[in-house]
C-alpha cells in the first residue's frame, strides 16, 4: 500500500535534504549542538519518510536490511577500533591521539569563544561519524522490520 | 465530598513542592570542581569548542562505548524478535 504521488514526491525532495542534514550534524558535531547520535537520528528520519511514502516491497529493493546491518556492526568496530589503535600507539584506552597533532583534525584552538574550526578536535570526528553510521543503521533496520511485520499480519 | 478532598490535596502538595523548588539553586552546583576543570582545560587538550562533545566522547568515552554497545544490543533484540514473528521472512533477515 504506497501513499498517493503527491506524498511520494514530497517524500523524494525531502530525502535528500533530511540526508544533508543529518550528515551535516554528525560532521560538525565537535562545533554545534549535536553529535553522532543525533545526526543518525536525522538520518534515520529520512528513511522512515521513505518507508512511509512507498510500500514495504518497494523499499526492499531501494533499502538493503544486509547493508543497514552491516552498516550498524561496522559502526560500532569503528568505534571501538579509534578507541584501540591509542593503545596500539603505547597510550591509554580512548586516548585522544590526533588532537593538536598537526595532522588530520589536529589544529589547535585558543581558549575561549572563538568561531571553530571542522579541522579540529583530533579523533572526535571520527567517532562521531562511526556513531552515526551505527544509528542510522540501527534506527533504520528497527523501522524497517516493524514495517515487515505489520505488512505480513495485514496479508493473514 | 470526595471531589472536594482531593483538589484540597492536590493543593497542597502544589504547595509542597513548590517550596521545595524555591529553595533549589539552579546552575550553582556545591562541588564544581570537575567542571571547572573540563571548562578550563577542554579546548586545549582536546581541541574541541564543544565541551559536551569533549566530555561525552573523550573524558568519558568509555560511557559513549557502553550506549553504543546497549544500542547494538537493542537493534539485535527486535530483529530476533520480529524474525520469530514472521516465518516466511526467515531465509531472507539471514
Amino acid at each position: 500500500m504506497r501513499m498517493s504521488k503527491i506524498v511520494r514526491f514530497s517524500a523524494d525532495m525531502l530525502f535528500g535534504a533530511i540526508l544533508i542534514f543529518g550528515f551535516y550534524i554528525i560532521m560538525h558535531g565537535h562545533l554545534t549542538p549535536g553529535g553522532g547520535f543525533q545526526g543518525g537520528a536525522v538520518v534515520a528520519t529520512g528513511a522512515a519518510l521513505v518507508i512511509v511514502a512507498y510500500s514495504y516491497e518497494e523499499v526492499l529493493g531501494m533499502i538493503k536490511k544486509a547493508g543497514l546491518m552491516l552498516q550498524e556492526s561496522a559502526g560500532l568496530v569503528m568505534f571501538a577500533g579509534v578507541a584501540l589503535i591509542a593503545i596500539g600507539l603505547g597510550t591509554t584506552f580512548f586516548f585522544n591521539f590526533l588532537a593538536n597533532s598537526g595532522s588530520l583534525f589536529g589544529m589547535s584552538v585558543p581558549y575561549g569563544p572563538n568561531s571553530g574550526e571542522l579541522n579540529t578536535a583530533g579523533v572526535l570526528p571520527l567517532m562521531n561519524i562511526a556513531v552515526g553510521i551505527e544509528v542510522w543503521g540501527g534506527l533504520a533496520i528497527v523501522i524497517l522490520y516493524m514495517l515487515s511485520g505489520i505488512s505480513k499480519a495485514e496479508e493473514v | 465530598m470526595r471531589k472536594s478532598l482531593s483538589i484540597i490535596v492536590i493543593i497542597l502538595f502544589g504547595i509542597f513542592l513548590s517550596l521545595i523548588a524555591i529553595d533549589l539553586t539552579f546552575g550553582v552546583p556545591d562541588n564544581t570542581g570537575m567542571d571547572d576543570y573540563f571548562i578550563q582545560n577542554g579546548q586545549e587538550q582536546i581541541a574541541t569548542n564543544n565541551i559536551v562533545t569533549t566530555v561525552v566522547f573523550d573524558y568519558r568515552g568509555f560511557d559513549t562505548l557502553g550506549e553504543s554497545t546497549v544500542l547494538f544490543t537493542a537493534v539485535i533484540g527486535v530483529a530476533l524478535m520480529y524474525r520469530k514473528l514472521i516465518k516466511g521472512d526467515a531465509d531472507e533477515n539471514e
